[in-house]
């Protein structure tokens, strides 16, 4: 091989980086390192010029090397590499030095040493690089199938436009019915549209399209293979009703003579039987049997179901069955949990009974609900003659969640508003900060103001039904510091509405672990940027949407389907993904078959070869981490871009004496 | 490098690509300022760290290093910080026998999230550094053959 040589290219960033780092200086220092043919200096190496240079300077001075000290490689690795692609070095024959994000910017008050671990870094790229290999990107098809898991309005959302667009779904919903939260809700901020009347539509849709697989009732098991080719198992939970003979006549759990309260769909307020389907718009239609509260499980009498159903769809026998789906990209919609409002023992919930959760007076003020929407305290008649609804409850808490939930002021003034519309209660606002931020939503919360709703700024202290006088009698005190007068306030009222932050599902971290996607700090499913990759995670092939990345509202999870949906055509269209190449391979003629990097690899891609005697490295599973080939103690296991000599060579170039440019033990 | 008050250690950093890399991406976005100590290497995971690696950086003249990794159970590769939290504590073992100060290499989490975490684990590493003083490891190891190293982690 001939001698290597190498062009640095060392990036202004305008002042973010030159307004620390001595740019000129360390271009300048630059040339003097082993192999460095040409260095250069530029305002931006990222815009059109930088670019340019790069491609000329390979021409002309034959690089066959390149180092660019700029930003995070997360930031312009791709465009450099595509640089060096243009002028046909092979891209991976390039390195980034981060001297931006890992230099100026956090050494602002220190530009000697800034400049100096600017070299430090330039050094090791210098030396990392010349150990590069060419590199080509794994080119795997792509199947046209997509898996959703979550039927709520994300999911729903998501299913849709990669059906309409002409590919085939399967949309996993763990509970009977689509539809998530917002089929529980009555009313949505800030038009005050009927929840159910715009969704039930697109559950309709759904249900019927011929390019979605409905599979209710059923939860992913596991998940195996790799962008373009993952193969999902999934456990559909055996209802007891054959879908393919059941009308969803209802004669079933009409005469089904268990009442159980419904604690997921009515939150508690209502009841259903132990043949059910959640509600009346559910789909599918089919209901299902709850077999830990069903007679017939228990004492083996009753059968009433199947007595009364006039298509003998009843199968008492039924097994789950566990299918296996073949598809392209997954997109997981698993939507949130509501704050367990009995974490606040200072609000009373579960001990003082006229105190609601946000979910409860959903159901409450649903025409469908447990009341037929009649807004009653918990005795089932009396309206309230006054009413406080407490904001943030377990959210912006240190002692709970430190995030803002994000629906809790615009949901608890369309509760405001729906009190006063049917009962003509006073209600009080009890608030942090008001955050009605997005498009109508200021207007609805003046709109509220100008009903006549109190607002209080302050957090609550506690909700007692001890009286301290005459009008604190038989009601619920709220005990709260009004911030803007400067007092503490006792407010007496019938009924309290306590609007619960939205959190990660209690099993997050488990979905999480099976799809490969992380959990944030709080708790939330991690995108793959939280700016310019919101729906993408960093497992290919894996999107997330909705409220399981975060809290958000009906039109943000709808965007973020929609969106992720997009990102999902746009790999079908392409047929196939180029994966980068960073993977491990084995040196067989030297493998000695100790097999244990075998049970090193997280992913399964290493097989022992019987025949042979030795491991080999499936490069479809391998994801590049590089467990193996730390781990092999013969050191036949490359891990391609990050190889021993690669990263021994970075060692020794970070350790320059960057006062010469000799290594620091040579200088001492 | 000088005496220990005024000395200003080198520290090697090897920082996993997914969570610690990025919290010091972060920590540059927001302007999290830190020592100009920690030079680092970017691995995909700390399940890659070779222990090798440790001791070549030791050798060529490092005062310490800093391993970073996903916190426990927040792996992109699943388990590969478990991976490493075993490989360390062998590593450590090695390092005591050989003299080295249980300070001067160290292993911690910070998640992509952590900016602040990975600034504060930055500035209290090279302090606990500074205490200690130049290594100068290169003065004492007795074997000039930088695959003497390697050769003694694999025995």
């Amino acid at each position: 091989m001939s001698e290597p040589r190498v062009g640095v290219y060392v990036c202004h960033c305008g002042h973010n980086i030159a307004g620390t780092v001595d740019v000129e200086h360390v271009a300048e220092w630059a040339l003097n390192l082993p192999n460095v043919v040409v260095s250069r200096e530029n305002k931006f190496m990222c815009a059109s010029t930088g670019q340019e240079q790069v491609e000329q300077d390979i021409k002309e001075f034959d690089l066959t090397h390149v180092v660019v000290a700029s930003c995070s490689p997360h930031m312009h690795e791709k465009t450099f590499r595509n640089a060096c692609a243009r002028a046909g070095l092979n891209p991976y024959m390039f390195e980034m030095a981060n001297i931006r994000e890992h230099a100026s910017w956090v050494h602002a008050n220190d530009k000697d040493g800034a400049t100096n671990k600017a070299k430090a870094l330039v050094s090791a790229a210098v030396s990392r690089v010349i150990f590069h290999e060419p590199l080509e990107p794994m080119q795997v098809s792509i199947r046209p199938e997509t898996l959703v898991v979550g039927g709520g309005i994300a999911g729903i959302q998501a299913a849709l436009e990669i059906a309409d667009a002409g590919y085939h779904v399967y949309l996993v919903e763990r509970e009977p019915s689509i539809g998530g939260h917002m089929a529980m809700f009555d009313k949505t901020f800030p038009t005050l549209d009927c929840s159910a009347c715009i969704l039930t539509p697109k559950m309709f849709d759904v249900g019927a399209h011929p390019n979605i697989t409905l599979l209710t009732y059923s939860e992913v098991e596991r998940v195996d293979g790799y962008v373009g080719n993952f193969t999902v198992r999934v456990r559909k939970k055996a209802g007891m009703v054959d879908q393919d003979l059941c009308t969803g006549c209802g004669s079933c759990w009409e005469s089904c003579p268990i009442r159980i309260v419904d604690n997921v769909f009515e939150a508690g307020l209502g009841h259903r039987k132990a043949i059910y389907r959640p509600f009346p718009q559910a789909v599918p239609k089919y209901p299902v049997i709850d077999v830990p509260n069903c007679t017939y499980y228990k004492s083996g009498k009753c059968r009433m179901c199947e007595k009364v159903c006039p298509t003998n769809a009843i199968r008492f026998d039924m097994q789950d069955e566990v299918v296996e789906l073949e598809v392209g990209n997954i997109i997981l919609t698993t939507g949130f949990k509501l704050f367990d409002a009995r974490r606040v023992p200072n609000y009373g919930y579960g001990r003082l009974e006229n105190v609601f959760t946000s979910l409860e007076f959903e159901r409450l003020t649903n025409a469908a609900g447990p009341t037929e929407g009649k807004i009653v305290l918990r005795d089932g008649e009396t309206p309230p003659q006054s009413v406080a609804i407490i904001h943030c409850v377990g959210s912006r808490d240190r002692n709970y969640n430190t995030h803002c939930s994000a629906i809790c002021c615009m949901s608890s003034l369309k509760f405001a508003h729906l009190v006063m519309e049917k009962t003509g209660a006073q209600v009080y606002n009890f608030y942090i900060d008001m955050r009605p931020l997005h498009k109508g939503y200021e207007e609805f919360y003046h709109r509220i103001m100008d009903e006549g709703a109190q607002f209080i700024r302050g957090k609550v202290s506690e909700i007692t039904d001890a009286a301290r006088s005459p009008e604190e009698d038989g009601k619920l005190v709220v005990v709260c510091e009004d911030t803007l007068i400067g007092q503490q306030r006792r407010v007496p009222v019938d009924m309290v509405i306590l609007a619960a932050g939205l959190e990660p599902r209690a099993d997050a971290q488990a979905v999480g672990y099976m799809f490969g996607v992380g959990c944030g700090d709080t708790g939330f499913f991690t995108e793959r940027h939280p700016k310019l990759d919101p729906v993408a995670t960093v497992t290919e092939g894996v999107f997330i949407a909705g409220a399981c990345q975060g809290a958000k509202d009906i039109p943000d999870s709808v965007a973020q389907g929609a969106a992720a949906a997009a990102r999902v055509l746009g790999t079908i269209s392409k047929r196939e993904v180029a994966l980068e190449p960073i993977r491990a391979t084995i040196d067989e003629e030297r493998c000695s078959g100790c097999r244990i990097c075998n049970n090193m690899c997280p992913y399964h891609a290493i097989d022992f070869i019987e025949e042979k005697g030795v491991s080999r490295v499936n490069p479809a599973l391998c994801k590049g981490c590089g467990t193996c080939v730390a781990a092999c103690p013969s050191q036949v296991i490359t891990g391609a871009h990050f190889t021993f000599d690669q990263l021994m060579a970075e060692i020794d170039g970070i350790l320059v004496d960057v006062l010469s440019d000799q290594p620091i033990v040579e200088a001492v | 490098m000088s005496d220990n008050g005024t000395f200003t250690p080198v520290i090697v950093g090897f920082l996993c690509n997914w969570c610690s890399y990025r919290a010091a991406d972060l920590a540059g976005t927001s302007r999290m300022g830190y020592p100009a100590t920690l030079r680092d290497i970017r691995i995909m995971c700390t399940g890659r760290l070779d222990p090798t690696f440790v001791l070549r950086a030791l050798q060529k003249g490092a005062d310490g290093v800093l391993i970073m990794g996903c916190h426990p159970g927040q792996c992109h590769y699943q388990e590969g910080n478990y991976k490493a939290i075993r490989r360390f504590a062998l590593l450590r073992r090695t390092l005591r026998q050989l003299g080295i100060e249980d300070e001067r290499v160290q292993l911690h989490w910070a998640s992509a999230a952590e900016g602040v975490q990975f600034a504060q684990t930055v500035a209290r590493v090279t302090e606990q550094i500074r205490q200690l003083g130049p290594l100068d490891w290169a003065r004492n190891w007795p074997n000039e053959d930088p695959y003497a190293v390697e050769e003694a982690v694999h025995e």
